[in-house]
């Protein structure tokens, strides 16, 4: 797709919209999906003569989230006013932060395709009000408002144009979403609009120092849609630098049935938003201790847990960066490595491998219940203990999550176990050369490849419970005559 | 009932109702005959709650034959129409809220309802607070009770029109630039205007956020500390507030003056002071040297500077302000619009006077790319340099003093061609605004006839020491007495 002497540029604003229970400047609650304007008071509504009262909470969730990437807090913050006219801003300005964010400049580690690490810069985090909603579907011939959103707390999270090709930015923005939801700040739901994000996207010729002219990708709300619209618009921007026009400075859309970007407004077009310090706020001012107070309360982190997890289980850092995603599968991984102890890795591919296909397959989240640790524990047991191959675990485990009945009871009802009794697997031996004379004279005289043959009889005679080692043992033995 | 009980100040009607003199509903009838008497010639009003102020009026009597009630229970009040008001429309002098009824009381309101005071209507007010001579009203000019072919002064020009006629003995007022006193100046009544954050701000309609303060227009300066002590205090609803506790501004009133500092600010009695209204003033000023107090010049350098900074930060937050009116969830919306931006613009065009469009265009430019550190930026640090005077002038002395406008009250329609020399009336006021100091104004003597005001300015939080400083003097005179003929 892209020609080998461009060089993309992207930084993300991502939106994250904070776990409080109210608004961030009035006491409405947030919960997602009420009827419209049922959660919108007079504050909300921007009625003449209401103040805003800021949310201690949500202050309190951006220092957190500031000190979980290692940035500055400010010791003074200040809201300012973002104005413009919208149905859906009520008060015609948003309520945000301009001059003076509460979070200054920290980073964000992401592994690259190549297992190297990378540091993405994050310049900014600041809070600030989300606005209301218009709804045309289902109104012929006019426009709803629903202000349930309006002054919903926000955190934005600016990056440095730092990441250079659409993975890069998909791999961050996940990162961040990991990050928020162990900081449970935000629930992540992408559906939902609670983590989305805005993609700067430039290109420039390999080696150039200056970047070209970015367009700005608004609202992507799903990792698939940032990977898409971001790879189209390069594409788009290359295209129309080689065939000699220009990249214009604009916001443009996505859409995700056409997957193309679209021009939403130019530069020309673009609102001057007339910020000034709010003075219906005062500045938020946060002392030493007040952080430090915030500090106490910061969870292992994603980075910190997979470092752990490395060096305590042995895992690779791919593997130990996939575990530690979410904290819910960081915990369960940890629960199955605890029962199955001495066997870390054979639980990090049991855990990353037959259980997140399924439970890929059925759409359900680690926490669902569906497979609880203990229960993945049990039939790794049966492994270690040789009672089952890996094989025929492969089997016992599509019936556990078929059923949800513990690995013994399958192993007992299908009659699954082992067979690691040596005469009886020579007997089965006997057995088979008996039955392939034809086979059996070919191997001797010097055909080896047919020892997989023989094998493949025995484990067809014996169900797939023979012991697969002892059965290389003993047919070598049995074959050599 | 005697004839003279609407001559009567606050305290007194406060103890009469009490003693049982006479009733709430004797009082209310007799202000709201008053007022609609007053209706054709001074247009004080724009809404009179008659049945509500008798059905408060009633209950008010309850509560005082039950020996009930709050500090003001059956007391008349009156209302500037930007306090918001529940199930009374909030007009703000604009047709932009011609239709508007609130459906929240603002804390101020709120807190003096729980007092137990008696609304009779809302009064009349240049449009948003915006004016220093009531003309810019939708509904109308309010006239000068002294003299009706005068103005009353703005923007609380209904408020001040009405406590000098005494078509209510308190009104509620606000001042973003001198609006409570310069219309008490210019009609002889008392005005206060508090420190910034001393009275809630939730439920004004706000004009410009970082000045505007309620406050009180009263007769007497006992009266205004009467009140003050039922409406001033932390607010959790209103962040700028201060939680700071609300003293008793009545137990310290008749303080002795001897020894009290006062500082005669050198820049206002320049060449703009007219000489009649100079002499009123340090009339005033002998007064108090006589009760103990010992003056000095005090110079405030950065305060000339005062106009061109508020005439910069006040609209530019008014311009953030009236943002909200945009036709879509309240107020004026314009006939079948053919679009989103056909809704915005005649909405607004329509619902917004001509000073209110001239004062939004002034805030968004100044708020502009290109154009904000050069002028917002500037007139904020103009206003740290005038705040760093005044902390300089209270290191030396503890009020200070000086005119409240430059001349007493002028004809209506003789500044509404030319906005510069209407904003250069607030020259004396706005200094206390763009500090966020308490500041009043009370009646020292008469111009040609026409009411002079003395301005006196004080500390952060010196509203105690204000209302005495005042006080002490109303003892010693009776100007705050006076009341225009047809009226008394």
């Amino acid at each position: 797709m892209t020609s080998s002497e461009w060089e993309t540029v992207i930084g993300l604003e991502i939106h994250a919209q904070l776990a409080t229970n109210s608004k961030i400047f009035s006491g409405s609650a947030i919960a997602y999906g009420a009827p419209p304007n049922a959660q919108a008071n007079l504050v909300d509504l921007g009625y003449p003569g209401v103040l805003p009262v800021l949310n201690a909470e949500a202050v309190r969730m951006a220092v957190k989230f500031g000190l979980a990437i290692g940035a500055k807090i400010s010791p003074q913050s200040v809201f300012a006013r973002k104005n413009y006219f919208y149905p859906d801003l009520p008060k015609g300005y948003q309520i945000s932060q301009y001059e003076l964010p509460i979070v200054a400049r920290g980073s964000i580690d992401i592994v690259l395709d190549d297992g190297s690490l990378k540091r993405v810069g994050v310049t900014r985090a600041h809070l600030e009000e989300d606005a209301g909603k218009s709804l045309h579907e289902g109104l012929p011939g006019v426009s709803g408002i629903d202000l349930n959103r309006a002054g919903t707390p926000l955190v934005e999270i600016v990056s440095e144009p730092d990441m250079r090709s659409a993975k890069e930015a998909v791999a961050y923005m996940k990162k961040v979403h990991t990050l928020v939801r162990y900081l449970e700040i935000c629930d992540g739901n992408m559906q939902e609009g609670s983590f989305r994000c805005d993609a700067n996207v430039s290109v420039r010729r390999k080696g150039a120092e200056k970047f070209g002219t970015r367009a700005e990708i608004k609202n992507l709300n799903s990792f698939r849609f940032v990977e898409k619209a971001i790879n189209y618009e390069v594409e788009r921007q290359i295209d129309l630098i080689e065939s000699g026009g220009k990249v214009v400075q604009e916001t443009r859309l996505y859409d995700p049935d056409k997957g193309e970007t679209r021009s939403m407004r130019s530069k020309e077009e673009a609102n001057d938003y007339r910020y000034f310090p709010d003075p219906d706020l005062l500045p938020v001012v946060l002392d030493e201790a007040f952080i430090a107070g915030i500090r106490a309360t910061l969870p292992e982190l994603p980075d910190q847990k997979a470092a752990r997890f490395a060096s305590q289980y042995g895992l690779s850092a791919y593997d130990a960066g996939v575990l530690t995603a979410s904290r819910e599968l960081g915990a369960y991984y940890e629960e199955v490595a605890r029962q199955v102890s001495g066997e870390p890795k054979l639980a990090a591919n049991w855990v990353m491998g037959e259980l997140a296909a399924a439970l890929n397959k059925d759409g359900l989240e680690i926490d669902s219940g569906k497979l609880p640790a203990e229960r993945l524990a049990g039939l790794l047991k049966r492994i270690v203990d040789k009672t089952i191959s890996g094989k025929i675990a492969k089997e016992v485990f599509e019936a556990m999550w078929a059923s949800g009945a513990t690995a013994d009871a399958i192993i007992e009802e299908k009659g699954l176990k082992q067979i690691t009794d040596s005469s009886a697997i020579e007997r089965a031996i006997e057995d088979v050369m008996a039955k392939n004379p034809g086979q059996l004279a070919d191997y001797r005289s010097g055909k080896d490849k047919l020892f997989g043959f023989f094998v493949g009889q025995v484990m067809k005679a014996t169900g797939g419970k023979a012991n697969p080692a002892q059965l290389n043992e003993l047919l070598k033995k049995k074959l050599a005559g | 009932m005697s004839d003279a009980v609407h001559k009567k100040t606050l305290a007194q009607l406060v103890a009469g109702l009490r003693a049982k003199e006479f009733s709430s509903v004797e009082l209310t009838r007799l202000f709201i005959e008053r007022i609609e008497a007053s209706q054709p010639k001074l247009n004080a009003f724009i809404s009179i709650t008659k049945e509500q102020a008798m059905a408060a009026a009633e209950a008010a009597d309850r509560d005082l034959a039950a020996a009930r009630g709050g500090a003001l229970t059956g007391v008349p009040i009156a209302h500037k129409d930007l306090f918001c008001t529940a199930g009374v429309r909030t007009t703000c002098g604009s047709r932009m809220l011609d239709n508007f009824v609130s459906p929240y009381d603002a804390t101020v309101v709120a807190k003096l309802k729980a007092a137990g005071v008696v609304s009779l209507g809302k009064t009349n007010m240049d449009e948003f607070a915006m004016g220093s001579s009531n003309e810019t009203s939708y509904f109308g000019p309010v006239r000068n009770p002294w003299n009706p072919e005068l103005v009353p002064g703005g923007s609380s020009g209904g408020s001040a029109a009405a406590v000098a006629a005494r078509l209510t003995p308190l009104a509620t007022a606000t001042d973003t630039g001198g609006s409570i006193r310069q219309p008490a100046a210019l009609c002889g009544v008392t005005g206060l205007k508090p420190t910034y954050g001393r009275v809630s701000r939730y439920g004004m309609v706000a004009f410009a956020s970082s000045l505007d303060q309620g406050g009180t227009i009263t007769a007497t300066a006992e009266d205004a500390a009467l009140v003050m002590r039922e409406m001033a205090g932390f607010d959790p609803n209103d962040s700028t507030s201060v939680d700071q506790p609300v003293p008793d501004y009545v137990a310290s009133l008749g303080t002795p003056l001897t020894g009290l500092k006062i500082g005669l600010l050198k820049e206002f009695f320049d060449k703009g002071l007219d000489p009649e209204n100079e002499r009123r003033i340090r009339e005033a000023l002998a007064i108090y040297e006589k009760l103990g107090a010992q003056l000095r010049e005090v110079s405030l350098p950065n305060l000339p500077l005062s106009v061109p900074a508020y005439y910069v930060v006040a609209p530019a937050e008014c311009s953030s302000n009236l943002a909200r009116f945009d036709g879509v969830r309240f107020g004026h919306r314009c006939k079948d619009p053919r679009d989103l931006m056909d809704l915005y613009k005649r909405s607004r065009g329509e619902g917004f006077g001509a000073e209110v469009k001239r004062r939004i265009m002034t805030g968004t430019y100044v708020l502009s790319a290109g154009y904000y550190d050069a002028y917002y930026l500037k007139a904020q640090k103009v206003r740290q340099l005038i705040t760093a005077d005044f902390s300089r002038a209270f290191g030396e002395v503890d009020v200070l003093m000086g005119p409240t406008t430059p001349t007493a009250a002028f004809a209506i329609g003789a500044k509404t061609s030319d906005p510069i020399t209407m904003y250069l009336n607030d020259i004396y006021t706005i200094g206390a605004n763009l500090a966020g100091l308490p500041a009043m104004s009370i009646p020292c003597g008469f111009a040609q006839g026409l009411p002079v005001g003395l301005q006196i300015v004080g500390p952060h939080f010196s509203e105690a020491k204000l209302l005495n400083v005042a006080h002490v003097y109303q003892r010693e005179t009776d100007w705050h007495t006076r009341v225009p003929e047809r009226y008394s």
